[in-house]
């Protein structure tokens, strides 16, 4: 295995390959953090909605960093750093509350809700003694300030001060399919958690990579929700680290799908062993009206945001360490969903999360590849369907977009 | 207080309930149901706050088997079993041979290679009914934690 991180070199062959060792170097990921999720980034933080009142609080992380969103009495959001200027402990200890300003347990220093230091205990000392000497600057010390972008319901937080605005860094093409979701007030349906079991990279290629959804989701392809021959296609934006992957229903081309590529090529996704009992799992109704069934963005470096027919869900990836990975699923609603609607989109829920018929094999595939490359360091995994370059595209038979991952991806680490 | 074979029964059908599922027997677990009988995996957080949102949500007992039939055939996951525990059940009558029943459970998960997990702690809170035979009219597991370890298919 080579050494440090300083002689890594990227294969000749470019972007049709991905080293393994990028799952595997620890001091990479230490760069990661500083040069992607701390640099020039946007970090999905929370939805607008999941803050809905004034003088409220919210955790949350940009990679490593743990970070507090605040609405402040103003209905204003901000976002900080979830560290105390004093010691560093954390200011806020559960996933959400209610409050006017922040009080550090340790000590009880205090914040306002911009993460302003405001009120240091006994600073000036109990009656003559102790206390701070005059010239402390405790506040040199604060938290880090997050600049956040509310963009359409969608909380995104950067730490670079020239990172371009949300809009430029989707690009045009992906920033419409972003507002096409984002198109009204939403509210929270509620929410879980994942741990999956491999290095954050692997999981956000596997929702680049309209390549394996309907091979290995099997769920998917055997009630011909997801058929590649189905029409729809890949986006990629921004600098590559932005994709759109979509699937548009077309009754025409569900006719002549009978006999279609899969059974010709006699793959194992072609086993139509069985049929649903209650069909009423995927039943649907068309909400935007361009026939999109199924519309999944990727937003480098860590944020999924999904529409699978009415089933809607934000999808926030954290890195735990340089083999483990949170995946943490938001699922939402508009908020004049008639109960209806609601209904319909809880039982489509069926098919998201860690038991969704067609999520569950992400995770652990993810960690197959993790284990599968364990002493493969000096090897390369070849990314070169659809071709070697990046590009949007009219199949789904492609991995241009995980091509566009990693050149997002070298462009911020520098190799 | 509540009629001791009313309670020895229940806990009987949670017992018949989890070794069903811990010996691979699937296909029996729809049949635990009422026909108009309901199954949901949520989170307390969730609970909590009044989130409808599940992990699993099985609307009737053909949505079970539904389920049973995707771990069968289409689901793709790595050979694993569970062990479940299921303890201090609170049995509150609701009416005509109608019972709500609160149990606390845990599953280790066992993976093939032997590792062997805490994988799910939480509550049971269940509305049974029925004579001779009783059944779920509807069941909902209440995960203590809102995350879990890389997948969850097998029903708990
Ligand atoms: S660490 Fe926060 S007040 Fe001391
Ligand atoms: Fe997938």
């Amino acid at each position: 295995m080579k050494a440090a991180a300083a002689v890594r070199e990227w294969p000749v062959e470019g972007l049709a390959r991905v080293p393994y060792w990028v799952y595997q170097d620890a001091a990479l990921y230490a760069k990661e953090q500083k040069k992607i999720f701390r640099g020039p980034t946007w970090n999905f933080l929370c939805l607008a909605a999941e803050l809905p009142e004034p003088n409220s609080w919210r955790t949350s992380n940009i990679g490593d960093m743990p970070v507090v969103v605040t609405r402040d009495a103003d209905g204003e959001l901000a976002a900080f750093e979830n560290r105390c200027a004093h010691r560093g402990a954390l200011l806020c200890l559960k996933p959400c509350g209610k409050a006017k300003d922040i009080a550090c347990v340790y000590h009880n220093w205090t914040y306002d809700l911009k993460g302003n230091l405001q009120g240091v205990a006994f600073r000036r000392g109990i009656k003559g003694s102790g206390g701070m000497p005059a010239d402390a600057r405790p506040e040199s010390n604060a938290p880090a300030k997050v600049r956040i972008e509310n963009y359409h319901g969608l909380v995104f937080g950067t730490l670079a001060d020239d990172t371009p605005s949300v809009e430029t860094y989707l690009g045009p093409d992906v920033a419409a399919k972003v507002k096409r979701v984002m198109k009204a007030p939403v509210k929270s349906l509620g929410g879980y958690s994942q741990m999956v079991p491999s290095n954050w990279k692997l999981y956000m290629e596997n929702v680049k990579d309209t390549y394996h959804a309907s091979l290995l989701h099997l769920f998917f392809t055997t009630f011909r929700i997801n058929r590649l021959s189905q029409k729809g296609g890949v986006i990629v934006g921004g600098d590559g680290g932005c994709h759109v992957s979509y699937t548009i229903s077309d009754p025409a081309s569900q006719q002549k799908n009978a006999g279609d590529e899969y059974e010709k090529a006699g793959m194992r996704s072609a086993s139509d062993g069985f049929a649903l009992e209650a069909p009423e799992l995927i039943e649907s109704v068309e909400e935007i009206g361009d026939g999109v069934t199924v519309q999944i963005v990727g937003i480098f470096p860590g944020f999924v945001l999904q529409q699978i027919k009415n089933c809607l869900a934000v999808r926030r990836i954290v890195p735990r360490g340089l083999n483990e990975t949170e995946l943490l699923w938001t699922a939402f609603g508009y908020d004049d969903d008639t109960e209806k609607l609601t209904a319909l989109r809880l039982r489509q829920s069926n098919l998201i999360g860690p038991a969704g018929f067609i999520s569950m094999e992400d995770g652990a595939a993810t960690g197959f590849v993790q284990r599968g490359v364990i002493a493969a360091g000096e090897r390369d995994a070849v990314v070169e369907m659809g071709g070697r370059t990046v590009e949007s595209n009219e199949s789904r038979v492609t991995e241009t977009s995980v091509r566009g991952f990693w050149q997002a991806w070298r462009r911020h680490i520098g190799i | 207080m509540i009629d001791i074979n009313i309670q020895l029964a229940i806990e009987n059908l949670l017992a018949r309930y989890v070794h069903a599922i811990d010996d691979d027997r699937l296909e029996e677990w729809p049949q635990f149901f009422s026909t108009t009988g309901r199954y949901r995996i949520t989170t307390l957080e969730n609970h909590k706050q009044g989130l409808p949102l599940c992990m699993v949500q099985a609307d009737s007992p053909a949505m079970m088997r539904d389920r049973i039939a995707a771990l069968r055939h289409a689901n793709i996951y790595e050979a694993q079993g569970y062990r479940h525990t299921v303890s201090s059940t609170l049995v509150k009558p609701l009416g005509d041979k109608a019972f709500e029943a609160i149990s606390n459970f845990t599953a280790t998960r066992i993976m093939h290679d032997g590792a062997t997990l805490l994988f799910a702690t939480g509550r049971y809170v269940d509305r049974i009914s029925g004579g001779a035979e009783l059944l779920f009219d509807d069941k909902l597991v209440i995960l203590d934690s809102r995350r879990i370890d890389t997948l969850l298919a097998i029903p708990l």
